[in-house]
């Protein structure tokens, strides 16, 4: 390769050194900021994950199959994924076979950063290049590749559906620009690069193009002002970059290795939750995603808007978008970068003032150990010899009005001979995860420490629950030392396996309703199917598990009022019975309630089904 | 020559519509889907004020009644409209050609499971006011037979004023019938406590008020204004009901042996069903919408379909006959206007 | 005030003249349901909290209305927020959220 310029220079680099210099300084101090902000523990715990060969392979992996192949995307739609992967592999390929290319043929020019970008405006083809062929023709490849992708992008604009998406983002004016910038950036190199492509060498494309432009376009002036074109679409593209959607391809690169080092969000709007707010990509997969959206008009309160809110300090618009979310998790469940929709609108709560707090110290927790410390009681004869765990029962709010369940519960207990005693029968101090979910965090703490006394105080080895809102923060939450918590959909599926119950198996149909924090909170997914298998058939609805549609009733949501749920439970219900199952099966007693009210078939707790479907203990 | 008209419902409305029309000369013909007459008012036993026995009320409408043209166990498959007139195509397969038809669908007890917090089919002890006027009827009922009662709790407004059970209106009979029922059981038992839970009483009707004092004064029964929110029961199988007693502003507890919900009136969607054949318009409550609720209650927007009873909204016995001699007037004087 | 050993009480009485409506009418402003309530008691039947600190969101409700913003607070110290009131509501009222927008705009020390 011979070089055509001495200076190795022109001014068309400029638009691009411009925006170059200006979006990584941008990210430079942008990450700092975002480290510094973390607090001391995090950023201690980020450091020392970069050192653990562990961590930092999961890095790797996690940048090549989420930033570059957009692994999850494709999972979901292949077209989407091939979309996506094709411009950023592609891309991403460009650039690195751009740098080998310079480091071959021109490694004194190494240090120019915009000389891979330009290179081939500034050589020319020789003899000896002909070996690099096989890199000219990578070059073209991978231009094709993204080209490709810009094409599908181009008609995802018009047919999202296409891409197995019903309804997408709404861009707005930065993103719009970023958009056509970067549609713009391919074809004009593939231009620029025809144009050259007689002196430089090229390929396929190229070569092909060249000798078309040629046809009709003899004037070799026309090369400079497209090299001109495409670096100043690269220029636009990385100035408007910080401002638009865009942000998410740098912010990303950072997200992973923090998540990977299990930094969770703890301030609504510093550390890394402003990386996450950056690292959305506005695809809106979440839109989709979101319960709420069987209601048109609560689509712009999904993730994605939430995130641009947040960018745009729109404090009002943050209120009413974080206040108004069921906290399902979905998006969080579905989101290709990790961005936490849910945990992201607590810490928006988390920061409302109050003028008045509850408080709980008043309250004597010895009282309340008093009324459930009597283990061996009258009540309780029929212990079995072989089983001496001591379970204590911790209905919950919600299931003091859906006494069905309880009483199931504490049935199927009986049959199985286990010893146990209910915690909250005269009631007793809430979980508190209601209370963190509206982003009181101190006062669910209180909370936390009063029922952690007692059920230390209770003697029991294991603390069962049937509310999976209440599962959820014992799991998370409690520091209960030994005492296991388990959920009855668990404890149920144990006790069948262990023989400790034989179910009669029918031949009903059951559709199994994943509750929100049974399963997308705490991962519960195949227990309760278990139980159901063993009870009579299981037909799926059409989304269950990680993607279970809300039942609409979920106490996350502060500012949803009971006829706006109408919708999104009678939306979640059509999802439920699209096997035509003759009972809707939960776990929850809310969900229960919920679904009952709307419901066209009945909706049982699994622990009803399972109390009637169970015959005496086995000998 | 004798005009047809086609009544939906063999309740108590149906068959006085009947009667009347017979009387007038013309031709009526009760579509019934139950195996009996009579509807609800059959599964009574006394009615409210004077305790009249529901039984001799029914048996007098059915007397009155015998010579309409009555399809028990019959529905009606469809309705087709022609040009001033309906053919109307019921399920045993008799097609009849009428201009008249009369709703007289009524309505359908709240299915009191739906309020889980009561735990009815849940616990014994619970049960509903139509299962106490069957036990009335029969003396059968396990859940109360032969067990020691001390205690008897009256939840009103089940299912009523409820936008939780979506219901929001207000049933209008329970009160009263509450106050009934607790009479009848304390003669049942005299011993026993009986307490009334209501939200607000509102006895409207004739002798109403005087049943209400009756109550209180002769028989001792408390009233207590709170609504019952949850149910649960004891080691030795007695309910304990929470509330709040709004008077003193204190939470209440109190158990008891027997629980009785007032289940309230709500829309049957067999009614729902056979408007839609003629797409009459249902109101917010679900139930069927009359021309205006003041002077046009038995008028249907659509021409020569009416409407008598329970259909358009909680009635009372004498309010659901009354309409459904009102709209066999109508139906009379539009008949006769026609021949003129 | 303390003379001769009595002690002057303020008066408990509800005087609808002297009531400051301002904050009350905000709090409606924002949360329109608080006028729905009929007084059932369900909520407070049903409240985990009422046992230690008698609270009843409809008595909360009812103080406020009247002035009584003391009560409305010292009942209100123990919310759990945990929604059974929310639950078994029967005019649908969002009590959560009442009870949230209550704590934002009541403030204990503010002087009338």
């Amino acid at each position: 390769m011979r070089e055509i310029y001495l200076s190795g220079y022109n001014n068309f680099v400029l638009p691009f050194m411009f925006g170059m210099i200006f979006v990584l300084s941008w990210c430079v101090i942008g990450a700092l900021r975002i480290i510094i902000q973390l607090p001391g523990e995090d950023r201690k715990k980020f450091f020392l994950s970069l050192i653990n060969p562990k961590i930092m392979a999961r890095n790797v992996r996690d940048w090549f199959c989420d930033c570059l192949f957009h692994v999850k995307l494709w999972k979901r739609n292949k077209l989407l994924g091939y979309m996506h992967s094709s411009i950023a592999f592609g891309w991403f390929m460009i650039i690195v076979i751009g740098h080998i290319e310079v480091f071959l043929y021109t490694p004194q020019r190494v240090h120019q950063i915009w000389y891979p970008i330009f290179f081939r405006y500034f050589v020319a083809v020789t003899e000896s290049t002909m070996k690099g062929s096989f890199f000219f023709f990578l070059m073209d490849f991978f231009l094709l590749v993204v080209l490709s992708g810009i094409i599908l992008a181009i008609i995802k604009r018009v047919r999202s559906r296409l891409f197995g998406m019903r309804r997408t983002t709404r861009a707005s004016i930065t993103d719009l620009i970023g958009l056509y910038s970067l549609w713009s950036i391919f074809p004009l190199r593939l231009l620029a690069e025809g144009f050259t492509a007689d002196i430089s060498g090229g390929s396929f494309l190229t070569i092909s193009l060249n000798n078309v432009l040629h046809s009709f376009l003899s004037d070799q002036m026309n090369m400079l002002p497209t090299w001109w074109a495409y670096s100043i679409a690269l220029g636009i593209f990385m100035c408007i970059l910080p401002f638009s959607r865009y942000m998410h391809i740098p912010a990303e690169i950072l997200l992973i290795p923090m998540r990977n080092a299990g930094i969770k969000v703890t301030h609504a709007r510093k550390g890394i939750a402003k990386l996450q707010v950056h690292s959305c990509p506005g695809c809106g997969v979440c839109i989709d995603a979101c319960p709420m959206s069987a209601v048109k008009a609560n689509i712009k309160d999904t993730t994605v808007y939430l995130n641009r809110q947040i960018k745009r300090y729109n404090e009002s618009r943050i209120e009413e978008i974080s206040d108004k979310c069921l906290l399902c998790g979905k998006c969080t469940a579905v989101c290709p970068v990790g961005v936490e929709g849910d945990k992201m609108r607590i810490a928006q709560r988390s920061i409302r003032k109050y003028n008045l707090a509850p408080s709980y110290a008043n309250i004597d927790e010895n009282l309340l150990i008093e009324r459930c410390n009597k283990f061996a009681s009258a009540s309780n004869k029929n212990v079995s010899s072989g089983n001496n765990q001591k379970v204590i029962y911790f209905a919950g709010c919600m299931t003091a009005l859906t006494p069905a369940i309880s009483r199931s519960t504490t049935s199927i207990l009986r049959k199985a001979g286990i010893s146990y005693e209910i915690m909250d029968k005269d009631g007793g101090i809430c979980c508190g995860r209601p209370m963190m979910m509206a982003g009181r965090l101190a006062q669910a703490e209180e909370m936390i420490a009063k029922n952690t006394a007692i059920i230390k105080a209770s003697g029991a080895d294991i603390l069962l629950l049937s509310c999976p809102i209440c599962y959820k923060i014992f799991k998370e939450k409690y520091d209960l030392e030994g005492i296991e918590i388990v959920h009855h959909t668990e404890y149920f599926d144990r006790l069948i396996n262990e023989g400790r119950l034989s179910v009669n198996e029918g031949s009903q149909r059951y559709v199994y309703h994943d509750p929100c924090e049974l399963g997308r909170g705490c991962g519960i997914y195949d227990q309760p199917r278990n139980v159901v298998k063993a009870m009579g058939e299981l037909v799926e609805a059409g989304k269950s598990g990680k993607e279970s549609i809300c039942c609409g009733g979920s106490l996350g949501s502060l500012t949803l009022s009971f006829d706006r749920r109408k919708a999104l439970t009678e939306n979640a219900l059509n999802n439920l019975t699209i096997a035509s199952p003759d009972t809707i099966i939960t776990a929850c007693p809310l969900c229960r309630s919920t679904f009952n009210r709307y419901a066209d078939r009945p909706v049982r707790d699994i622990a009803e089904m399972l109390d009637e479907a169970t015959m005496k203990r086995k000998r | 020559m004798k005009e047809i008209v086609v009544i939906i419902g063999g309740g108590i409305a149906g068959l006085e519509a009947a009667t009347q029309l017979l009387k007038l000369g013309h031709s009526p013909i009760i579509v019934e889907k139950s195996e009996r007459l009579g509807g609800h008012v059959a599964d009574w036993n006394r009615l409210f004020p004077d305790l009249t026995p529901a039984k001799d009320i029914v048996e007098e409408l059915i007397a009155s009644s015998k010579d309409a043209n009555i399809f028990l166990k019959t529905e009606i498959s469809f309705i087709n409209r022609l040009k001033d007139s309906y053919n109307v195509m019921l399920s045993n397969g008799i097609s009849i050609s009428t201009r008249y038809i009369l709703y007289t669908t009524g309505f359908k007890l709240f299915d009191a499971q739906k309020k889980e917090e009561y735990g009815y089919g849940i616990y014994n002890q619970v049960i509903t006011n139509a299962d106490l006027e069957q036990w009335f009827n029969t003396g059968k009922d396990k859940r109360i037979s032969g067990k020691e009662i001390s205690k008897i709790g009256f939840v009103h407004c089940v299912g009523s004023r409820d936008e939780k059970a979506r219901n929001s209106q207000c049933s209008k009979v329970c009160c009263i019938t509450a106050i009934k029922q607790a009479i009848e059981m304390k003669e049942k038992f005299p011993d026993a406590e009986i307490y009334c839970f209501y939200m607000d009483l509102r006895l409207f009707g004739k002798k109403f008020e005087d049943f209400y004092i009756k109550a209180q004064r002769d028989y001792g029964i408390h009233f207590i204004r709170g609504r019952v929110s949850e149910v649960s029961e004891n080691i030795d199988g007695r309910v304990i009901v929470k509330a709040e007693d709004t008077l003193a502003g204190k939470p209440l507890k109190v158990t008891l042996d027997l629980l009785v919900l007032m289940s309230g009136m709500v829309c049957n969607p067999e009614s729902t069903k056979a408007a839609s054949m003629l797409s009459l318009p249902i109101d917010s409550d679900g139930f069927l919408q009359s021309c205006d609720n003041v002077f046009h209650i038995t008028s249907s927007p659509r021409k020569g379909v009416y409407y008598a009873g329970a259909c358009t909204g909680p009635k009372t016995v004498p309010e659901t006959l009354a309409e459904a001699r009102s709209a066999v007037l109508e139906i009379h004087s539009d008949i006769t206007n026609q021949k003129k | 005030m303390s003379i001769f050993g009595f002690k002057i009480s303020p008066s408990s009485a509800i005087n609808l003249d002297k009531i400051d409506r301002s904050r009350f009418d905000k709090l409606c402003s924002i949360e329109p349901d608080a006028f729905r309530c009929m007084a059932c008691g369900s909520c407070s039947a049903t409240c985990p909290a009422a046992e230690f600190s008698g609270m009843s969101v409809r008595k909360v409700l009812h103080c406020l209305q009247r002035g009584k913003e003391e009560e409305a607070f010292r009942m209100m110290s123990n919310c759990m927020l945990c929604g059974k009131c929310t639950m078994v509501c029967p005019r649908g009222i969002n009590t959560r959220h009442l009870i949230l927008s209550i704590c934002r705009i009541y403030d204990k020390e503010e002087k009338k």
